[in-house]
């Protein structure tokens, strides 16, 4: 048996021959020369409304071959949440996940900086809301794109005839569709009169106090509106000052004109209540309104979205912004920035908002007044100031101003509302100032 | 001859250990242990790791970055609202376990008295409420004591009472979490306690019918001490699992009115996961491990000291 021998000559000139080949040759792209992302979405409520950000990222991905797999994952049984702790625990899984309001801050450690993509998106679409920035950056990192998708304000949503039968008060001339509102006489004080004349006309305001997210945010937007923080920005408990005392003796007043058994409500509750034609206001995003109009066309015909009443320093709605991050163990964080650029163009924004029947609300200011909340109906206009189009009110988060870890806690464990029950049902302010600061201390732990 | 020697004696041992192989696989508790063994492999992976892993988490700070020893319990100590979901707890888990007890102990005679034809018919009957996914049951719950919409208020008012207000205040929303919990674990018991009556010699009822013995006599004398470790390891089980539980309570009023409806389950779920505060979480569902096993020691060694008596 003969064997060849490669001399040193005839190796180097093989070798160079294979370089040149390789070199020389076209680049030959596969179906997913862009390596592979995972992305874990909001599951939308709205029916269909998953299928415009599906379609955006497949064309995206078709263009940039890049092999993607979403996931919708549900909010309901916190799923979402469940789902964040456990990838941030096991440092694996998607690259870019959702999360709602506090959740940036609470995996702030863990999530890729986004400077490049929203300093981007700010210069093409505008200034995003200070609720946005607060939930959305720490120091001067950007925790996640801020989403179009699952981001809502839960203003008012009353029944134009109730409001106008008990109250006097005609909502749809003091938000004109397709123009600036003229609320200036929308005041605290009138709502807690309109709030008493739907009481004894048997169709009271149903807003709810019990420890659900709807609940903590509408007494959140009345605390700020009048001016009542219970830790400050620096993050000192300052729960006993007389704001705090002013807001919640009118809480007091306005909870004797609701459900008696709204401190056991949840964020149904507000829904039903509205859809079922029981109460005049509910606080909620469109979705009652949309529910109604499936269920109850004659109760959703009468249903006009509108913001909030001004207070002693302001008129306060809030605003929950859902925010897409990218985890730092993220295996392609490039493309996972290229696409959550795409999905914040206007026309992938503006599909959003279509697919979801105004419920989405983009954070950019040059993205609020796309021609679906313009148009949506019965009746016509219903949501035009849905997205507050003329920066009517401030856009903020129950218990902002605190530094967003203690004010997740803050949130979360619903002292707001517990702090209004407890005066509600006769316990001496001071006690429940003592109350709220021990739990607010509790609350600084790091 | 050396090599030859070395020869001679390998045979026999490996012989000898192959021998003893065969007998090690042929031993009841060797096959025992292999058939056991995926069971336990299962019970390591999903329960051991995560409670040693649970420990681990309970001795971190809130970022979870520095070890702080028992620094969580420390805080915890300290806050009001813990105690007072410890004293939920308690009220919970005693009141329900010994409602649960009760009822199934009298059901559980109500049918062993049923001729044996039918019997067969209302135990499946009453089994119902524990084979239901209590998460499913406990959303049918609460409906029926929704705030706005409650069946039963609704009920009520045709007999012209007043609404209660089911989850809404604080004395009716334990009680609703509570009546539940019975609901759904006295069937356990029921069953449970059947099977412990039927086991009961007949004779021993004859002869207290014979020493004059009543109704009453016969059930302190004869079927109590009968039934004495089942009641024991059953009471054990429960207060374990009621300590533990999270679904009806969540479901039902996740926590409220103002907190007086906690577990420790519901509560831990609330800081740990809904706060973002996963050691603190942790050491919340912590806190009850020791107090239980403490518990489940003394149970368990009375039911030793009954069985060498017997």
């Amino acid at each position: 048996m003969t064997r060849k021998k490669l001399t040193r000559r005839q190796f180097i000139a093989a070798t160079a021959l294979s370089s040149a080949a390789l070199v020389t040759a076209p680049y030959v792209r596969g179906a997913h020369a862009a390596g592979k992302l995972s992305i874990g979405f909001w599951d939308h409520w709205v029916p269909g409304a998953n299928k415009a950000s599906t379609d955006i990222v497949n064309e995206w991905a078709e263009k940039e071959k890049v092999e993607v797999a979403i996931d919708y994952i549900p909010s309901q049984g916190n799923k979402n949440l469940l789902t964040i702790a456990a990838e941030a625990q096991a440092k694996a899984g998607h690259d870019i996940l959702a999360m709602p309001t506090w959740w940036p801050h609470a995996q702030a450690e863990l999530l890729e900086p986004m400077n490049d993509v929203v300093e981007g998106l700010i210069k093409q679409n505008g200034e995003v809301n200070g609720t946005v920035q607060y939930l959305g950056k720490a120091g001067n990192k950007w925790l996640g794109v801020p989403a179009c998708v699952g981001s809502q304000i839960k203003g008012p949503c009353s029944r134009i005839d109730l409001m106008k039968q008990h109250a006097g008060i005609d909502v749809q001339a003091m938000y004109p569709a397709g123009s600036a509102p003229k609320a200036d006489g929308w005041t605290t004080d009138t709502f807690l009169k309109a709030a008493e004349a739907c009481h004894k006309g048997g169709v009271p305001f149903g807003i709810g106090l019990g420890e659900t997210s709807d609940s903590v945010d509408t007494v959140g937007a009345f605390f700020l509106a009048f001016g009542a923080e219970v830790v400050d920005a620096k993050g000192n408990v300052v729960v006993k000052n007389d704001n705090v005392r002013q807001a919640l003796e009118y809480y007091k007043k306005l909870m004797a004109f609701l459900p008696s058994d709204a401190p056991s409500w949840d964020d149904g509750s507000n829904n039903r209540w509205l859809v079922s034609g029981r109460g005049a206001l509910i606080m909620n995003p469109p979705s009652a309104w949309a529910v109604a109009r499936r269920d109850a066309p004659q109760i959703a015909e009468q249903c006009w979205t509108h913001g909030f009443p001004v207070g002693p320093k302001g008129r306060f709605a809030p605003f929950l912004p859902y925010f897409w991050s990218v985890w730092s163990f993220s295996k392609n964080k490039e493309a996972a920035k290229s696409v959550l650029t795409r999905l914040s163009q206007p026309d992938a924004v503006e599909k959003m908002v279509a697919a979801s029947g105004g419920y989405d609300l983009p954070a950019f200011e040059k993205l609020t007044t796309l021609k679906t909340w313009a148009e949506e109906g019965p009746p016509k206009g219903t949501l035009y100031h849905y997205p507050n189009p003329h920066k009517h009110q401030l856009l903020s988060i129950s218990a902002s101003p605190a530094p967003p870890k203690v004010a997740q806690q803050i949130y979360t464990q619903a002292t707001l509302t517990k702090m209004c029950v407890r005066f509600y049902r006769g316990e001496p302010m001071e006690k429940t100032l003592a109350w709220a600061e021990g739990e607010l201390e509790g609350f600084m732990r790091s | 001859m050396a090599d030859v020697a070395i020869e001679r004696n390998a045979a026999p041992r490996t012989a000898r250990k192959r021998a003893s192989l065969r007998t090690a696989l042929k031993r009841k508790s060797t096959a025992a242990f292999l058939m056991t063994l995926p069971l336990i492999l299962l019970i390591s992976l999903l329960v051991i790791y995560p409670a040693f892993y649970s420990l681990h988490l309970a001795t971190l700070n809130k970022s979870m970055q520095r070890f702080i020893g028992l620094g969580n319990f420390q805080f915890l100590f300290k806050r009001e609202t813990f105690w007072l979901v410890v004293e939920q707890s308690c009220i919970f888990a005693i009141t329900a376990v010994f409602f649960k007890a009760l009822i199934g102990f009298i059901v559980a005679h109500f049918v062993h008295n049923i001729p044996a034809k039918g019997q067969r018919k209302w135990r499946g009957m009453l089994l119902v409420p524990w084979v239901i996914p209590p998460a499913m049951s406990t959303l049918a719950w609460l409906w029926l004591f929704d705030p706005s919409y409650s069946a039963f208020n609704y009920l009520l008012a045709g007999v012209g009472v007043d609404r209660i207000p089911w989850t809404g205040e604080t004395g009716w929303a334990r009680f609703s979490v509570i009546l539940v919990n019975i609901w759904f674990g006295a069937p356990f018991f029921m069953i449970m306690y059947l099977a412990s009556l039927k086991s009961v010699p007949d004779q021993l009822y004859e002869a207290a019918a014979i020493d004059g013995a009543n109704w009453w006599q016969r059930i302190w004398y004869v079927t109590l001490p009968m039934m004495r470790n089942i009641i024991a390891i059953t009471t054990l089980f429960s207060v374990i699992v009621t300590f533990a539980n999270f679904d009806i309570v969540r479901i039902l009023t996740a926590g409220g009115p103002l907190d007086r409806t906690h577990v420790f389950a519901t509560w831990a779920f609330r800081i740990g996961i809904e706060g973002g505060d996963i050691p603190l979480g942790a050491s919340v569902s912590l806190f009850m491990v020791p107090i239980l096993a403490i518990a489940a020691v003394f149970i368990l060694r009375d039911i030793n000291k009954r069985g060498n008596e017997s």
